[in-house]
């Protein structure tokens, strides 16, 4: 059977997925892959027509609570965990270019 | 060891009868572990101190409940507001949790002592531990052999009596499939039945935090202290906390006990086949009807789990930004790089092939020929057990299809990995509650287990019958010899 999946489709979603892959990398995953969605495409043996999606176990939707003002978490808990904090900010390295406005 | 250490039951009450100090209990797992965790890797970390604390203010009198004094593990995907919380990944090796799992909390509340954290595959995605960042566990009946997984690290701690309990979570059988591979009880409630608030997001629709306990008497226990409704997790089912051992002693009558064609595959290892043969004597000898049930859908549940864990994964996972919480890049290019060089540094090759994985069937042109039809799938294997529980309160069938395999057997191929959890995902994609219990041993000396599926919300039913097979049985008190 011809792989389902491409290097490109690989490359592609690696991107959509926001991981940096190398070329071996990509190659490897897309073999991985392409033995996973081969398995995967039994489901198209079974006739689906008419058969409600299934999201969730529960049968519940919307669940909402009373609206009253509950304390949330301070920002100096929530910044606490941050890789770099400059509070009451998350701080992130320069990500525009020189002249690039704001 | 000691008989106040048989199980959770018995520590309790000798705790509590003060013929066995809080603080003695603690001691005596911290040596045991100190003793032989080196060979199995069970644990991420441990809170000595905390848990000695906890110890004598529980003697002191000034920490009561109905676990008070109990030393139990958890999984290292349940956040504590201390120590870390690390799901053994990379991305959050130095993470320390800001808030408290409502499930650990109702713990504590009950006077439990959490004594350490567990290991696990990365982000609980993996069937032997193998996937952990910081080294796999290894099975305490046979270290050249995995003890299943994800909750590998709580399956191997209970199984090594590292604790009188511990807890993990099951997304597609990281309960249920360690417990069998180690030779101990694990319980996957009815999705909604425990808070999965403070349990670091895999697979938000699938995921469930339970109990591993050496017997069900005890996993009853736990569950009547973890259960219930709690207004931080929006998809906890609201409905009265219930009791799970009230009436745990008493058989059900006219039991009717379920057999699916589709479980008794030719290809089960014989010791499995035997253990669920015996099993069906057991229970016809306390009256049961055996009654066989279709469940045509089966064969499905693999490439359906598959397709939605993944995209609820790919989903879930996207919060590891490198800006708020988790592993940041040293010398970012631009905000892409930022982003995608701190996930490749942070994740390992699973959860990044799960993540594409499930990006790519919820990518426009795929979503109706992967996610969507999957989602179709899946109403169609709810069905089947809708109309099994028609015909029977339960239904019996191996965990795996084998006993503990060797480490490195199948890392090099994810899809063998994948089918290790053939006879477990389908009760999650269903919702309903399925519970495994030791069987006995192989020839090769290795745990076998039986599992029971139960009808949704009927846990406390499923727990009944469950205690009628321990009753007649005393696998579960089987343990294996440490090195």
């Amino acid at each position: 059977m011809a792989n389902p999946i491409t290097d490109a489709d690989v490359r592609h979603v690696a991107q959509l997925s926001r991981l940096k892959l190398s070329d071996e990398q990509i190659a490897e995953y897309t073999q991985q892959l392409g033995r996973v969605l081969g398995y995967i495409d039994k489901l198209s043996e079974l006739d689906v027509d008419g058969v409600e999606p299934m999201a969730h176990a529960l049968d519940m939707s919307n669940v909402l609570r009373e609206d009253v003002p509950v304390e949330g978490m301070p920002v100096d808990k929530a910044l606490a965990t941050a890789p770099a904090a400059d509070p009451p900010f998350f701080k992130v390295p320069k990500v525009l270019g020189e002249g690039s406005g704001a | 060891m000691q008989p106040e250490f048989e199980s959770l039951v018995t520590l309790k009450k000798a705790i509590a009868e003060k013929k066995l100090s809080a603080v003695n209990a603690v001691t005596a797992y911290l040596e045991r572990i100190g003793q032989h965790d080196e060979s199995i890797h069970a644990f991420n970390e441990l809170y000595g101190d905390y848990a000695m604390q906890r110890a004598a203010q529980v003697d002191a009198g000034q920490i009561t409940g109905k676990l008070a004094g109990v030393p139990i593990a958890i999984k290292d995907n349940l956040c504590t507001p201390y120590g870390h919380t690390t799901c053994s990944s990379k991305m959050l090796a130095n993470f320390k949790a800001p808030y408290m799992a409502t499930a650990v909390g109702k713990l504590e509340a009950e006077g439990a002592i959490i004594i350490g954290k567990t290991n696990l595959d990365e982000f609980a995605m993996g069937s032997s531990t193998e996937n952990s960042a910081f080294g796999m566990t290894k099975n305490p009946w046979d270290t050249t052999r995995v003890p299943g997984g994800s909750s590998g690290g709580s399956a191997a701690a209970m199984a090594a009596d590292f604790a009188a309990a511990t807890l993990g979570s099951d997304t597609g059988g990281s309960i249920r499939q360690p417990a069998a591979l180690c030779g101990v009880c694990g319980l996957k409630p009815t999705y909604g039945k425990v808070s999965r608030f403070g349990l670091v997001a895999f697979a938000s629709s699938l995921d469930q935090i339970g109990p591993f306990t050496r017997s069900v008497e005890d996993a009853a226990l736990l569950m009547d202290v973890i259960c219930g409704h709690d207004p931080r997790d929006s998809t906890s089912a609201n409905l009265p906390a219930s009791d799970h051992t009230l009436e745990l002693h008493k058989p059900i009558e006219n039991l009717r006990i379920g057999i699916a064609k589709q479980y008794m595959a030719e290809g089960n290892d014989p010791a499995v086949t035997k253990a669920v043969e015996d099993a069906i004597e057991v229970y016809k000898s306390m009256g049961a009807t055996i009654v066989e049930v279709d469940l045509p859908h089966t064969e499905y549940g693999i490439p359906v789990y598959y397709i939605v864990a993944t995209a609820e994964a790919s989903s879930n996972l996207a919060r590891y930004d490198g800006v708020h919480y988790g592993h940041r890049t040293e010398k970012p290019e631009d905000l892409y790089d930022l982003y995608a060089a701190s996930r490749a540094e942070g994740f390992g090759d699973e959860v990044k092939r799960r993540i594409m994985l499930g990006t790519y069937a919820l990518c426009s042109g795929y979503y109706d020929a992967y996610y969507n039809r999957a989602l179709k799938v899946r109403r169609l294997i709810k069905q089947d057990f809708d109309k099994a529980y028609e015909q029977c309160d339960a239904i019996l069938c191996p965990t795996t299809t084998g006993v503990a395999f060797k480490a490195g057997d199948k890392t090099d191929d994810p899809l063998a990995m994948y089918l290790n959890d053939v006879y477990t995902v389908n009760a999650n994609l269903a919702g309903i509650p399925g519970i495994t219990i030791p069987a006995g041993l192989s020839d090769d000396g290795l745990p076998v287990s039986i599992q029971l599926y139960g009808n949704a919300y009927e846990d406390a039913k499923l727990l009944r019958i469950a205690q009628m097979y321990q009753s007649a049985t005393s696998h579960h008190t089987l343990r294996p010899k440490l090195g």
